[in-house]
């Protein structure tokens, strides 16, 4: 069959076109059809089906996520916000940095490996693209139980390409989290955040403006990467030519992806472009109608230009194409000689692909004829906006009508048995395993990185700026109440930075759900967006840019609602920072906050299987209160971490293993909540015993309960009369991870 | 005194090594992996990374750079070279240093602090180092397992070559936890850990990798 | 069109933590056959026309100097149709 072009698409109206199995409804079909006047070649349909897909277009979240911008909180500090490839915040000094979280899930499950390397892949490139280096990456996990043959599967594959990628990139890996829970079982959650540094005048932007300017794809040459779905086009207009095989997977490449970020930053160092895309989901049909719709609405482009790894590629498999490590950058004609001459240098493959143009069309050719002809904002921004049916499941009010019955450790015995138990728990016990796999001190400005509350770079050799950023999510909370579930969420890894003396300055998130197809699923989504913008205009931190994951699910069984908030803040001198834990004896240990009775969605409740219960509410005002304290105490905090999974009990094991260091702590009854509660706004703090005055006229003043927990020193957690040596608790904390996956 | 640090595609520590000698007390000069002009530098350090991807085996696309030509020559008259990690696997395969780096024992990529023993300060590089000095300095590495023949591990024990060892239980499977190794002539200098990452507590375990940059000044002095 | 094929091994007094992990994980997946595995790597080179004793003389330097390690690694040249 001949290439179908646009000329006889316009002729063959009637000509059937397999829409439904490219994923477009008949409605949408029909709404092209209307667009263009005509029915669209089948280029054009693989066009509108892959950048009107859910992953692309956000078609059932879009009308919750605009919350976002419309509760967005003033900020100063606010360079880009949501709608560009990152946000971009001003930390001072002239420094923006930038900073976004995706998801990379289906992949990684069905090819481990290369789905998180390729995860880690795009994520990095989204950073570039905004003109920024990267300087660092965190990646939050999710798997099914730690001991199910398929966690076996894919942790160690995940791992490893994380690792591979992103030690072969450069990239410290300064944080994140491994969470086992059967929730996720079949559908392992593979999160990746990416931060960037630059100087305020190098923000690149992803527009395509003034007529006559170049169109230049650079990078890795293309092939038949991902698109698995689109060859239903290739062999209607292609018969049987070429590999028969066209993969779904992408494979990546990260030594081409190091090579790119450092040609792209010297092109960037010398302004040569005007305007710039990184190419992810949806390839070329995505940066090519995002950049003509940004900017001014027309743009040519010539495919026969694109540099082809595999030479039998149709020119819909072209369109779609994911292969990785390509950008696309509009440079103007005067300075397109300097751009191929740097890219020479890399070794970095090239090719000027088409031009801006007058006007308001895309236009793509294949060997001189018309393929592609559409008003690209169509594509790339007007596409389907749904309003998805929603209602607020059954479960809610029946889990949270469970008064939970658990056992409480009341004696010695019970004491030291719960803090074993607890501490090598898969999701407690220590992650050492996983993170020395990766690289944390490339790039020699790491000042804090896993197990940190936060993950923390300088950016400044010479005024010792630096960045903290942290990300959490609380599942269980979310599950009992979406709504405050996300605002605890959002001050748990608001508090993480401050505990280290970082200011929270803005939020990334990455939306983990089952499918929106489900109302009850549609309701703990809108239920999640409306407490994450509720939460964030009070706290006065915007959201500058996500990512939403839809389709989390096993047949009808949804995971459990999974919001990752991401939180980035700024540090005048990270050499004043303060550490998780204490290397001294005769330090004071003091409890900030108030602990109440909240055990429902707690580690202690999940290994009981008690899932039911009140989430905690959430007390923004409190929050941001204990952030100014946090704030101001960095002055006396020898040590200082944030309470959470595992409550004291965890913390406090964590703090004494960090440097062997022990302590002595007295804890009034009933000593099972005091230790397993989970009570949002807790912060364990080390400090001279001289500056106990101190600590205690800062409580009083910004009104947080305080109370003394008793001292460092010795070898041993001694909690009233239970003593736990070190060597015992470090035994139960560091043996789990390796023997199920070592 | 100049001390260049070649920069391969894909090297990655460089930047980090530039720093660690300033901090020594010497000029640090950036030098492209395709120019064989040397501008001078007093010594070469091959910084770690993952140069060419480590494709086909770490380091051995680098070996035949330009700028290596230019090295080799210049280290078989006595200049200092110091080749950390992936530099230390482009040394073996260029032959500058016997053996070779092959995967870790234990199959994965390792990062974390890790201490050796100093047990040669008579190169350049080791010079601000007293014999049997201990430090912990960063390992990060897939292929840091020293190998070699029988032959080769005998000269290099009986000839003292060997610069620093592991110290504990080995990482990696390197034959007699070798960390680094020196040539005959004792100016080329493998190390498999990262004494770069290690020159500040701020941002290392430790700064006792810093005696690496500032020997390299204070062993030059006087010539 | 008959292509060279040069094949690289592991000095067998080499320790080959991938093969022996492949070796570890047989049995897990049911199969008993082997008591020994090790890893290697295998490279096509095309030519114009049938592989002439030279071009396989001038393979095997290039494999002595850039496909093999000699100090850790051995090689086999030979021609498959």
């Amino acid at each position: 069959m001949a290439l179908d072009t646009v000329e006889i698409a316009a002729k063959t109206p009637d000509h059937e076109q397999p829409f439904a199995a490219l994923g477009l409804k008949p409605d949408e079909y029909q709404r092209i059809r209307e667009i263009l006047g005509r029915r669209p070649s089948s280029s054009e349909l693989a066009m509108y089906s892959v950048m009107w897909s859910e992953h692309c277009s956000y078609k059932s979240s879009k009308v919750h996520l605009k919350q976002f911008g419309e509760k967005a909180p003033h900020s100063d500090a606010l360079l880009v916000g949501i709608g560009e490839n990152a946000g971009v915040v001003d930390v001072g000094q002239g420094y923006a940095v930038t900073f976004k979280i995706e998801s990379h899930n289906h992949p990684s499950f069905v090819e481990p490996y290369q789905g998180a390397a390729t995860g880690v892949g795009g994520i990095v490139r989204d950073i570039l693209t905004m003109g920024a280096r990267p300087i660092a990456v965190m990646d939050p996990l999710r798997f099914g139980p730690a001991d199910a043959p398929d966690t076996r599967r894919v942790l160690p594959g995940i791992v490893a390409g994380i690792g591979g990628y992103g030690n072969c990139l450069g990239l410290p890996n300064i944080g994140g989290e491994i969470v086992f829970d059967e929730t996720y079982a079949g559908n392992p959650l593979v999160n990746a955040l990416c931060v960037g540094v630059m100087r305020h005048d190098q923000i690149k932007l992803a527009k395509a403006s003034g007529a006559g300017n170049l169109v230049v794809l650079f990078g890795a040459q293309t092939g038949g990467d991902g698109i698995g779905g689109v060859s239903v086009l290739a062999s209607e207009t292609f018969g049987s030519s070429g590999p028969a095989k066209r993969p779904s997977v992408q494979v990546g490449d990260p030594f081409t992806e190091k090579v790119l970020i450092e040609c792209s930053l010297e092109i960037f160092a010398e302004d040569l472009v005007i305007g710039i895309q990184d190419l992810g989901g949806a390839g070329l049909s995505c940066a090519t109608s995002e950049l003509a719709s940004g900017g001014s609405g027309g743009m040519r482009v010539e495919l026969d230009a694109v540099p082809l790894r595999d030479p039998s590629l149709s020119p819909e498999e072209i369109l779609m194409s994911e292969s990785q490590e390509r950008m696309c950058a509009i440079v103007e004609p005067s300075k397109i000689a300097r751009f191929l001459e740097i890219c020479k240098k890399w070794d970095v493959t090239v090719s000027v692909i088409g031009e801006v143009t007058d006007g308001d069309r895309l236009i793509i050719t294949w060997h001189g004829e018309t393929i592609v002809d559409v008003p690209p904002r169509t594509v790339a921004h007007e596409g389907p906006v749904y309003n998805r049916p929603l209602a607020k499941p059954e479960y809610v009010d029946r889990v949270n009508s469970q008064i939970l019955d658990l056992p409480m450790p009341e004696d010695a015995q019970g004491v030291k048995a719960a803090v074993l138990k607890l501490i090598s728990s898969p999701n407690m016990a220590d992650k050492s395993w996983v993170t020395s796999q990766y690289d944390k001190y490339v790039q020699g400005n790491t000042i804090q990185s896993q197990p940190e509350d936060s993950g923390m770079v300088r950016i400044d050799e010479t005024t010792h700026l630096g960045v903290a950023i942290s990300t959490d999510a609380n599942a269980p909370w979310s599950y009992l109440n979406p709504y405050e579930g996300a605002k605890l969420a959002l001050a748990e890894a608001a508090r993480n930075i401050a505990t280290a003396g970082a200011t929270p300055l803005a939020v990334t998130n990455c939306l983990n759900f089952g499918s929106p197809e489900d109302p009850g699923v549609m309701w703990q989504f809108a239920e999640t967006v409306r407490g994450l913008a509720d939460g964030c205009l009070e706290m006065g931190l915007p959201v500058t840019g996500g990512n939403v994951s839809f389709y989390n699910q096993t047949g009808a069984v949804a995971i459990l609602p999974t919001p990752v908030i991401g939180v980035l803040g700024v540090i005048q001198d990270v050499r004043a920072r303060t550490p998780m834990s204490f290397t001294e004896a005769g330090l004071d240990l003091y409890l900030i906050g108030e602990t109440r009775n909240d055990l429902a969605g707690s580690e202690w409740a999940y290994m009981h299987n008690q899932r039911g219960g009140q989430s905690p509410v959430a007390d923004l005002q409190r929050e941001m209160r204990l952030i100014e304290l946090l704030l101001e105490g960095q002055s006396i905090f020898v040590a200082a971490h944030d309470l959470s999974q595992g409550g004291l009990a965890v913390s406090l094991a964590e703090m004494v293993l960090h440097h062997n260091v022990g302590a002595t702590i007295s804890i009034s009854d009933p000593i099972g909540i005091a230790l397993l509660s989970e009570t949002p706004g807790r912060v364990v703090v080390a400090i001279s015993p001289n500056d106990a005055e101190s600590l205690t006229l800062m409580a009083s003043k910004h009104e947080i309960p305080l109370s003394r927990l008793g001292v460092t020193g010795g070898t041993a957690l001694q909690i009233n009369h239970v003593s736990i040596a070190l060597d015992e608790l470090r035994t139960a904390y560091t043996q789990t991870i390796p023997k199920l996956f070592g | 005194m100049k001390v260049g640090i070649v920069t391969f595609p894909g090297s990655l520590d460089d930047k980090d090594a530039a720093r660690a000698v300033r901090a020594g007390g010497s000029e640090a000069v950036a030098l492209w992996h395709d120019d064989s002009d040397l501008h001078g530098v007093d010594a070469v350090i091959l910084p770690g990374g993952f140069s060419y991807g480590d494709y086909l085996r770490c380091g051995a696309i680098s070996r035949f750079a330009p700028v290596m030509g230019s090295i080799i020559e210049k280290a078989n008259d006595g200049m200092p070279v110091l080749g950390i990690c992936n530099g230390f696997q482009i040394l073996c395969e260029s032959h500058l240093l016997p053996g070779a780096l092959t995967q870790n024992q234990g199959l994965h990529f390792l990062c974390t602090p890790q201490k050796i023993k100093i047990e040669n300060t008579s190169t350049p590089w080791t010079h601000d180092f007293a014999q049997g000095d201990e430090i912990v300095i960063p390992l990060k590495n897939g292929e840091g397992s020293f190998q070699c023949d029988d032959e080769t591990l005998a000269a290099l024990e009986s000839e003292g070559r060997i610069i620093a060892r592991y110290v504990g239980v080995n990482p990696n499977g390197s034959r007699n936890m070798i960390a680094g190794i020196s040539n005959a002539r004792g100016n080329v200098v493998g190390l498999m850990p990262h004494p770069e990452h290690a020159i500040d507590p701020l941002t290392g375990p430790s700064a006792e990798g810093l005696p690496f940059f500032t020997s390299i000044l204070h062993s030059m002095v006087g010539k | 069109m008959a292509k060279i094929v040069v094949e690289v091994m592991l000095k067998p007094e080499i320790l080959d933590p991938q093969g022996k992990a492949v070796a570890a994980a047989l049995p897990r997946l049911g199969f008993t056959f082997a008591t020994s595995v090790r890893q290697g790597k295998r490279f096509e080179i095309e030519v114009d026309g049938d592989p002439t004793p030279a071009q396989l003389a001038e393979v095997a330097r290039a494999a002595e100097t850039l496909l093999a390690n000699p100090v850790i690694e051995t090689f086999v040249v030979k021609v498959e149709k």
